[in-house]
């Protein structure tokens, strides 16, 4: 109660409540957040896995995604309790620092919180649960070093990273071209990766879509599509060597930032106005024309004049061009961004092989390409697909293939999937519990069963029997002393994910294990929630 | 302490059976909607806006219908979505492949009853797509080298595509239209190049192909009104008050003397302009801006043609036509491309006054002028005859033909029964599910032309079952008949992408299982 009496005896109020908060504290606390917690998993429960299914999310203003990638699904979902708001938060830093398993992180945390609950239930301070879950942790992330194959590759083979990208591939919607789609991303992450320094900038990668088509059609463009055309309907649709300037300045007359008047009270002030008005158009194209550019890329519009002027000087110029886009050319062609014009040489331009546009369907779509870039590492992957939400999908897929890949290229450790990795570390885990007195023990224990999840879910979405298949696999992990065995996801006839090729990267599952981790104790931390009561 | 509820206030979750249901609802409600208006006799749709003027559409068009549509339900909204894009990529068939989605998810939905996952569904349906379409692949006809034949195929595909149009009954003069028009422009799919012109009155039989340009203007006051062999400049420029266009620039004056002067000068300067322009050697000066009076006398004194106000559109397709640039500086003469044309005239197309450039440069260019009795059936006309004109472009670019008529359907059907009995396993139910889901075309097509479609499926299925059938239904006659003879046609381009684009978007809604959705956004109340 937060009502307390001063010396005089006099009451006085401590924490305003009643009216304005609802309060809930101790183990009553942990419990709803448990269950909120719970309640995120259980959604994404359903779309783990290859057999996973997926959701479909209508969005406030009524447009609909489908999709199974945890985040996606948990951004778009409208939450509005705290705790599972932190679950979104787990599932999105899964994304950005991993790109892959963000279902299976949010299922895992699940786990652990299922798990808690029990232990609470027996009397078990929820601190002492938060510390044995992070030795657990340890444990597991170790073993997972220990189990993890190093595999070697090379840009002549790219076979074991197309492998591991399928394993990524084939739980999404796009599993019917899944060897064509890992395919285009291994090649797209080679194409800009530093192998030297093991680092891949994805922000090289644009993944590009647009409706019409079938997924087949996806193809990757060394190079950089910009969805923009000719700002004159009659200049040359395809230019070969183009030397382009990037301008992020308008064809217009200055507008200098202060404030100030040009007043015109004689006709000759009007007819030099004129004539200097004339003059900044031509020294702009002629500056362009100077430098030998045959192509420019501006990020501003131009005038009427100025378009014709440039169309007349048999300069073929893109307009609107956004900044994002502008940075990739500049990177592509090796040019640089030129803010004025005074300030354009030869040597700031970019260069590409070819330039070209191209238009799709029945409707004037029309694309720019730009091709056989002088630093040909930035690509597009320009994927085509039947209706807009699957291009929205296979976007995602390839986000997650092209992380996948990159991860792979950073530490070439892979551990296998289909579950196979956490039945391992739920093994190791629960032989290691026995070493630690005290209560402990019961948390590590319970982190053990929390693994087992993973496989279980697998398997029930695969329309397996999920107790029975994993006890199964399970001893015979251990009988055999090999940490290759799975859930047979495709029905394929073995439980050997090695040779089955489904693997995943090893820092992918260490970080889906110490971010469930993490997030669980801070959950189990909190003992208190107050929130305004809504009326 | 009960669960916890997680999603904000008026947001819903549907899970398992339950949002597979509601999707399962929407997409077959919005199937029985457009069905009717499948084949050759299908019914059309009155559509009325909400917006100003309740403006009122008729029109048989599966994409044209479903885009005016409110929709709440998501999975109706992909079908909708498939439907749009059908209509962008091929131009036709757009009914047809919301019904053959629908379809596949009715046939889906008794599987899912029966207790199949609906994985296994969508494994069984990628084979069953994957087997139709090369059952079509080896059936389809090729007539690219026989240029006369090739022509006697898209005619018969226009016919095919307008007979289930408003244009049906003058479909032999559309087509004829429509395939002249497409020929014009020797393989590329621009279809820019085609204008078409509506104009109220006559019928639509006076439609009519004209070889030139005819844009949708007056000619000025006092100027010839017939140029031959004309000189044009198409230009994008003011032609009221230049304006000043440095920043900040403003006038200021302190006697009435010194505007007039302003005045003056300003006047000097349009004179300046439109000698620049007159330097071009032209007869014919057309403007995408306004050309203000002082200037149009200028160029009525000089005997040239002046255009104003063209649209942007026009003006784009003008310059494309006659071979000229748009032009908006006028500085140096020599170096600006100038259009051709043999012959400029005012004509008349009922009460209005058109001006039509005849005698082009590049032949490519055609306009189709349409006629009808009332607005609503010239836009319905339009859209008939874009369809036609896309789904000829394409297949002047992809070359192979089908029959129509449910013949594709059937042979399909065919093929994929056979890979049905073939294959063991669950797959095998879903397979022959889809084969169900194809012949439910013809028996739609049947349907809705009054027929007892069970017993004309049942004989034509019979028929198929010989080899290099041809038998497809006869609406007309309202019995089995052979395709070929009759002269229906489909292009392959088209049925390929209604066969994929529908399974994609079957196998799209079988794999949901949950339907979140948020609350809608709060509009503030625009009283």
């Amino acid at each position: 109660m937060a009502l307390a009496f001063d010396e005089y005896g006099r009451p006085f109020i401590i924490l305003k409540e009643q009216e304005q908060k609802t309060r809930l504290s101790g183990l009553e606390a942990q419990k709803a957040n448990i269950s909120a917690g719970r309640a995120v998993s259980r959604i994404l429960r359903t779309s783990l896995g290859p057999k996973g299914m997926d959701k479909m999310l209508q969005s406030p203003d009524g447009d609909v995604t489908i999709t199974n990638d945890g985040a996606t699904i948990l951004e778009q979902m409208d939450v509005d309790n705290q705790i599972a708001k932190l679950m979104v938060e787990l599932s999105r830093s899964q994304d950005y620092e991993i790109g892959d398993g963000t279902t299976g992180v949010v299922v895992m945390a699940g786990a652990l919180l299922e798990q808690a609950e029990r232990l609470l239930e027996r009397g078990i301070h929820p601190i002492r649960i938060a510390e044995g879950y992070e030795m657990a942790s340890r444990i597991a992330v170790e073993h997972l070093e220990c189990i993890a194959q190093k595999f070697d590759f090379g840009p002549t083979n790219i076979e074991p990273l197309v492998q591991t990208c399928m394993t990524t591939l084939s739980s999404k919607i796009v599993s019917r071209c899944k060897r064509a789609l890992a395919e285009i991303s291994v090649k797209a992450v080679l194409s800009v990766a530093d192998l030297e320094r093991k680092d891949v900038n994805l922000d090289l990668i644009k993944v590009e879509g647009k409706v019409g088509g079938k997924l087949e059609d996806t193809e990757l463009i060394y190079g950089i599509t910009v969805d923009k055309d000719m700002s004159h309907p009659q200049m040359p649709k395809q230019i070969e060597d183009a030397k382009i300037a990037i301008l992020t300045c308008p064809f217009e007359p200055p507008k200098p930032k202060t404030k100030h008047k040009v007043d015109i009270d004689t006709v000759e002030k009007f007819q030099t106005l004129r004539q200097q008005e004339q003059k900044y158009f031509d020294d702009m194209v002629q500056k362009c024309k100077e430098v030998g550019a045959t192509l420019v890329i501006c990020q501003w519009g131009f005038d009427d004049e100025a378009n014709h002027l440039l169309m007349h000087q048999n300069l073929p110029a893109v307009r609107w061009v956004g900044g994002v886009e502008l940075e990739l050319i500049a990177i592509a062609t090796g040019g640089r961004i030129v803010p004025r014009f005074q300030e354009l040489t030869p040597e700031k331009l970019g260069r590409a092989g070819l330039v070209r546009e191209r238009s799709f369907g029945t409707t004037k779509d029309k694309m720019l390409y730009i091709e056989h870039c002088a630093n040909s590492r930035a690509v597009t992957i320009f994927i085509r697909g039947g209706n807009k939400m699957m291009i929205e999908e296979t976007k995602r897929s390839i986000h997650d293939a092209l992380c996948v890949a990159r991860n792979l290229i950073r530490n070439n450790f892979i551990v296998y999937g289909g579950g196979a990795a956490e039945i391992s570390c739920s093994i190791a885990v629960e032989a290691a519990a026995d070493k630690y007195p005290g209560v402990e023990q019961y948390a590590i224990r319970a982190f053990a069963d929390a693994l087992d999840a993973v496989p279980m879910a697998l398997a029930e979405n695969s329309g397996l029997q999920p107790i029975e298949t994993l006890s199964a696999v399970k001893s015979q992990q251990i009988k055999e002393n090999n940490p290759h065995f799975g859930i047979d996801c495709n029905d394929v006839g073995t439980n050997d994910m090695c040779e089955q090729n489904v693997f995943e990267t090893l820092i992918g599952k260490q970080q889906q294990i110490l971010l469930a981790t993490q997030v669980v104790k801070m959950i189990l931390k909190i003992d208190d929630v107050i929130s305004p009561s809504d009326y | 302490m009960a669960i916890e509820k997680i999603l904000k206030d008026d947001a819903s979750e549907e899970k398992g059976e339950r949002a597979r249901m509601a999707s399962f609802v929407g997409a077959i409600a919005i199937t029985d909607l457009v069905k009717t208006t499948l084949g050759p006799k299908g019914m059309d749709k009155i559509l009325q806006s909400t917006g100003r003027g309740n403006e009122v559409t008729v029109t048989n068009d599966g994409a044209t219908i479903l885009k005016s549509l409110h929709i709440d339900n998501p999975a109706a909204k992909v079908l909708i979505d498939i439907s749009k894009v059908q209509d962008d990529e091929v131009g036709d068939g757009t009914t047809s492949v919301v019904v053959l989605a629908g379809e596949l998810l009715r046939e889906a939905e008794k599987l899912v009853a029966a207790k199949i996952h609906p994985m296994t569904i969508i494994s069984g349906y990628r084979m069953a797509a994957e087997c139709a379409r090369n059952a079509l692949l080896q059936r389809v006809v090729d007539n690219k080298e026989n240029a006369e034949k090739f022509k006697s195929d898209l005619m018969k595909i226009a016919m095919t595509t307008l007979s289930s149009k408003i244009l049906s009954q003058d479909k032999e003069h559309f087509a004829q239209l429509a395939v002249d028009a497409v020929m014009r422009l020797k393989g590329s799919t621009n279809l820019e190049a085609i204008q078409i012109i509506k104009k109220p009155g006559g019928s639509l039989k006076d439609s009519f192909l004209d070889e030139g340009f005819i844009l949708d203007k007056k000619i000025g006051l006092g100027q010839p009104k017939r140029i031959e062999n004309a000189k044009i400049l198409v230009a994008n420029t003011a032609m009221d008050t230049d304006k000043v266009k440095i920043y900040g620039a403003r006038v200021r004056v302190d006697s009435m003397s010194k505007v007039a002067e302003i005045e003056g000068a300003e006047k000097e300067k349009m004179r300046e302009k439109v000698k620049k322009i007159l330097g071009h050697g032209i007869n014919c000066f057309v403007n995408r801006q306004l050309i203000y009076n002082f200037p149009e006398e200028l160029f009525a004194d000089a005997g040239i043609l002046a255009i104003e106000h063209a649209d942007f559109d026009g003006i784009e397709r003008l310059a494309l036509v006659t071979g000229g640039e748009i032009a908006s500086t006028f500085d140096n003469p020599e170096s600006v491309k100038l259009g051709h044309c043999k012959l400029i005239e005012e004509i008349m197309i009922g009460e209005d006054k058109l001006i039509h450039f005849s005698g082009v440069e590049m032949g490519q260019a055609c306009t189709i002028v349409l006629r009808g009795a009332s607005h609503h059936v010239l836009d319905e006309a339009e859209r008939s005859l874009h369809d036609a004109l896309c789904v000829l472009s394409q297949t002047v670019n992809d070359t192979r033909v089908l029959l129509g008529g449910g013949w594709p359907e059937m042979v399909m059907a065919k093929e994929v029964d056979e890979l049905a009995r073939k294959t063991p396993g669950k797959k095998s139910h879903a397979i022959e599910a889809f084969s169900r889901a194809l012949v439910a075309i013809p028996t739609i097509i049947a349907d809705n032309a009054g027929l007892d479609s069970a017993d004309l499926v049942a004989k034509l299925r019979a028929e198929h079952h010989k080899e290099g059938c041809n038998a497809g239904i006869d609406v007309i006659s309202g019995s089995v008949g052979d395709m070929a003879e009759l002269g229906i046609s489909e292009a392959f381009k088209v049925k390929q992408a209604v066969l994929l684009s529908a399974t994609e978007a079957a196998e799209m809604i079988l794999r949901v299982d949950e339907i979140i959705t948020c609350a809608p956004r709060k509009r503030e109340d625009r009283m």
